[in-house]
């Protein structure tokens, strides 16, 4: 079909060319369509199977899809920061629904700390204290994983598949495992986020590595350093930077999956919102949806000028 | 190797003054940040009462609840009956099924016939009515005479298949022999004689090896064998707990025809066995029953997962059609107006900073448990965080081949189409694959919040504390696909923009 449109004036080999060119050219629309036409399957299928085992239908439950939101309309507009402050409401019946004081966080007699504020310092002490501990043991594998550091092929594959297997590990089921073990609390929280961190930066981190300019390295194997020598002199100084910039980035999702883990019982702010939600308490619900974009907000803004001041404007991949 | 004079150290260091002589924060800061590090490290120590949660904690139920994941358990029980014989119990849901018989469970049975006595109720018979239901009253009448004039106690004889002497082999050295108001136990070279007598547990040797405890006198006693088992010898009882590697009934469950058959046996029967339901053939029975095995349950298992890729998949597609269009309106060079570029990045913003549990418990009220609710949370939450990231690779992109297609008078789609895709489109489907491969991990949490999905099951089958085998399947099979994803992933990344490009 295509070779019939050719131009009559070519000349033998050019006819050949064009002729080859434009077979390539078929070749390559049969495979975009074919490949467009496996991933509408793929989303078709998905769609239609995602439907059909929802508890709810997708177009019976479209018209409610905004009831509740009516739902989470609270009494009235300064309930949210009644809720928020730990103040006394004005509807108070006896109920908990609108029990604000209840669950302050006394520091002195007289000095509190609104419960939910406590509850999300209680969330972020589990995001950055979980990256802390997920750097500092990222730091310490890294090196033993990156290529050009550590050439005996075992220890490096062993290394990464660990590294590999921790971070893809379920954090719901590190979380409820500990949970069984320690009890509540916000512990199992803590080192489900630890240990999955440890995995994610340990790979960012390796790949850090791998990219350092070897010759610095170079210079001080010349001069007879040893092992930890070279990393702490040479590497070191070069993917610091790189290393703190991916710190911050990581503790911007922490926060996230610190917040996520809490909902499925880790305590923290996520437990609450949990709660909430599924008691209908607007005002709170409302105080605590608040309260938690304005942190994630102020969060990510903090890292984001920390990082780029750090390393430019390169920090701004994003990595999960 | 020559050493340097400290006159020409002086003079190096003299004529690189910016390495030598730096400023105080540029030289402290790295034990600053160590410090501060370790600093915030005790404060969470006291914050989170680290010490006291770790003392706390029942370290052995962990030991325990680890070990479930890869074995399980038979238990046995050997009761004392009355009469100087023994009886051995299985519980319900044994996992060796209706009938057990282990090999390394001996016992000597033993045929006894005997008298017991029958209490009067356990022998009164419903009445039967031989009149017409016509004069009921009549009927109950006699029928009530009857049971009354019968009341006295009676004695029957019965013959019963007993037990009079159990040995369970615990492991290659450890041995447990049970008589009649006697256990005897050999593990190693110790052993260790117990009576009983049906109210108190007397040990005969003191004191008790290292393996055995007993914390008060009279009380049980137990024994632990590590990872073998272990068993409780109580005053009427003697219950084993014997440990199993792997997990028990994986394929067919103990109600299923092919229960305890051998790879071979089954695959005759399904190739040229008789039918074992005339109704369908062996083969459709067997896969059924694969699919309902009532510990297991592979096949709710299997949709759930399936759930949570598409929750995944479906996800990110569609967060990644809403992002590509928007983002050319974020875009300061594409979209001349500030109020659109900041209406679209404000947007994206708030899409991406109410978390993504926020959005998967609103979903979830909305839509119901199910992966509608999960798969809308992760569209939500990567329309922004992709839309950001689009529309900042949109303003980094090299103007001269806009400007060229411009220059022929092209309209403006076609300037996008042939100026502006050709550059970003590699790099954005490789954003989109990360995410998939990202998203696949994270569907599972947020299953477990509500949205369904595995995690939910998994959230479910944790609770309960004695299901962790079924988890570690889970776990596997999650394992499983986020690898299988990551390589596929990876591959067409690769493919998309060369390695090392991520």
């Amino acid at each position: 079909m295509a070779v019939n449109t050719l131009p009559k004036d070519f000349s033998e080999s050019g006819a050949l060319i064009e002729r080859h060119w434009q077979e390539l050219a078929a070749k390559r629309r049969l495979y975009t369509w074919l490949g467009l036409g496996l991933f509408a399957i793929a989303f078709g299928g998905s769609l239609w199977f995602a439907n059909e085992t929802n508890a709810g239908k997708f177009f019976d439950r479209l018209p409610h899809l905004f009831d509740f939101v009516g739902d989470m309309i609270p009494r009235d507009g300064l309930e949210i920061f009644r809720a928020l402050f730990d103040l006394p409401s004005p509807y108070y019946d006896g109920s908990f629904k609108y029990n604000y004081p209840e669950g302050r966080h006394y520091l002195t007699d007289s000095f509190y700390v609104p419960e939910y504020f406590y509850k999300m310092l209680e969330t972020l002490n589990i995001a950055i204290f979980s990256t802390i501990v997920g750097t500092v043991f990222g730091f310490l594998f890294c090196f033993l994983a990156a290529r050009n550091l550590m050439p005996n092929w075992f220890v490096r594959g062993f290394v990464r598949r660990t590294m590999e297997i921790l971070r893809a590990f379920p954090e719901v089921v590190l979380a409820g495992f500990f949970l069984a073990v320690l009890s509540l609390g916000p512990l199992p929280a803590v080192i489900a986020v630890s240990i999955h961190t440890i995995g994610a930066l340990g790979k960012l981190f390796f790949e850090v590595v791998e990219n350092a300019d070897m010759k610095a390295e170079e210079g001080l194997r010349a001069a007879g350093a040893n092992w930890i020598e070279r990393v702490w002199f040479a590497i070191v100084p070069q993917v610091m930077p790189n290393f703190i910039s991916y710190f911050l980035l990581r503790l911007e999702i922490n926060v996230r999956a610190s917040t996520i883990i809490g909902a499925v019982g880790g305590g923290g702010i996520g437990e609450l919102l949990r709660l909430s939600i599924g008691q209908n308490h607007q005002a709170k619900t409302l105080a605590i949806v608040l309260l938690l974009f304005c942190t994630i907000v102020a969060v990510d803004q903090l890292s984001a000028w920390a990082r780029r001041r750090l390393v430019g404007d390169q920090a701004f991949q994003l990595a999960q | 190797m020559t050493k340097l004079h400290v006159s020409e150290m002086e003079e190096i260091a003299a004529r690189h003054p910016e390495i030598f002589r730096t400023s105080l924060w540029a030289r402290f800061r790295m034990p600053l940040i160590v410090l501060a590090a370790v600093l915030y490290g005790v404060y969470c120590w006291w914050f989170f009462a680290i010490g006291a949660v770790l003392g706390n904690a029942n370290w052995s139920l962990a030991g325990t609840y680890l070990a479930d994941w890869v074995s399980y358990e038979v238990r046995p029980e050997i009761r004392m009956d009355d009469h100087g014989t023994m009886k051995i119990v299985y519980p319900r849901f044994s996992p060796l099924g209706e009938n057990p018989n282990p090999d390394w469970l001996t016992a000597e049975r033993q045929t006894v016939t005997r008298t017991i006595e029958v209490p009067a109720a356990a022998r009164t018979t419903a009445p039967k009515s031989t009149t017409s239901f016509m004069a009921p009253g009549a009927a109950l009448g006699s029928a009530a005479a009857e049971a009354v004039t019968a009341a006295p106690p009676a004695t029957e004889t019965r013959t019963e298949d007993v037990v009079t002497r159990a040995e369970v082999t615990m492991g290659r050295s450890t041995r447990i022999e049970v008589l009649p108001g006697e256990v005897t136990v050999q593990h190693g070279d110790e052993r260790l004689r117990v009576a009983i007598d049906g109210s108190t547990v007397t040990p005969e040797t003191q004191p008790l090896p290292q393996w055995a405890t007993q914390k008060r006198p009279g009380e049980k006693v137990v024994l632990s064998f590590g990872i073998a088992g272990w068993a409780e010898i109580e005053p009427d009882e003697v219950s084993i707990r014997k440990r199993f590697l792997g997990w028990a009934n994986f394929v067919f469950d103990t109600r299923s025809p092919f229960f305890d058959k051998s790879v071979s046996e089954v695959f005759s029967l399904i190739a040229w066995g008789d039918r074992i339901d005339p109704a369908r053939s062996n083969l459709s029975l067997a896969w059924n029953n694969i699919l309902y095995n009532s510990e297991w349950q592979h096949l709710d298992v299997w949709t759930k997962l399936l759930q949570t890729i598409v929750m995944a998949f479906v996800g990110t597609v569609l967060a990644t059609l809403l992002a590509f269009p928007l983002a050319f309106v974020a875009a300061r060079n594409i979209t001349r107006s500030w109020i659109s570029n900041q209406l679209t990045k404000r947007f994206f913003d708030f899409l991406r900073s109410v978390d993504m549990l926020i959005w998967a418990l609103f979903f979830t009220r909305a839509f119901g448990p199910g992966p509608l609710a999960g798969m809308s949370a992760i569209f939500f939450t990567d329309t922004g965080t992709l839309g950001k990231l689009y529309s900042e690779a949109l303003e980094n992109i090299d103007d001269k081949q806009r400007e060229g297609i411009k220059s022929v008078g092209a309209p403006s789609v076609a300037v996008q189409r042939f100026g502006v895709v050709p550059q970003v489109l590699p790099v954005f489907v490789s954003q989109a694959l990360y995410f998939w491969e990202s998203n696949t991990r994270s569907a599972t949490i947020i299953g477990a919040v509500g949205a369904g999905g595995i995690g939910l099951k998994l959230w479910e089958a944790m609770r309960t504390n004695s299901d962790w085998e079924n988890v570690a399947y889970m776990v596997v099979l999650i394992l499983i696909v986020v690898f299988v994803f990551d390589g596929i992933s990876n591959a067409l990344r690769s493919r998309l923009i060369g390695r090392n490009h991520h």
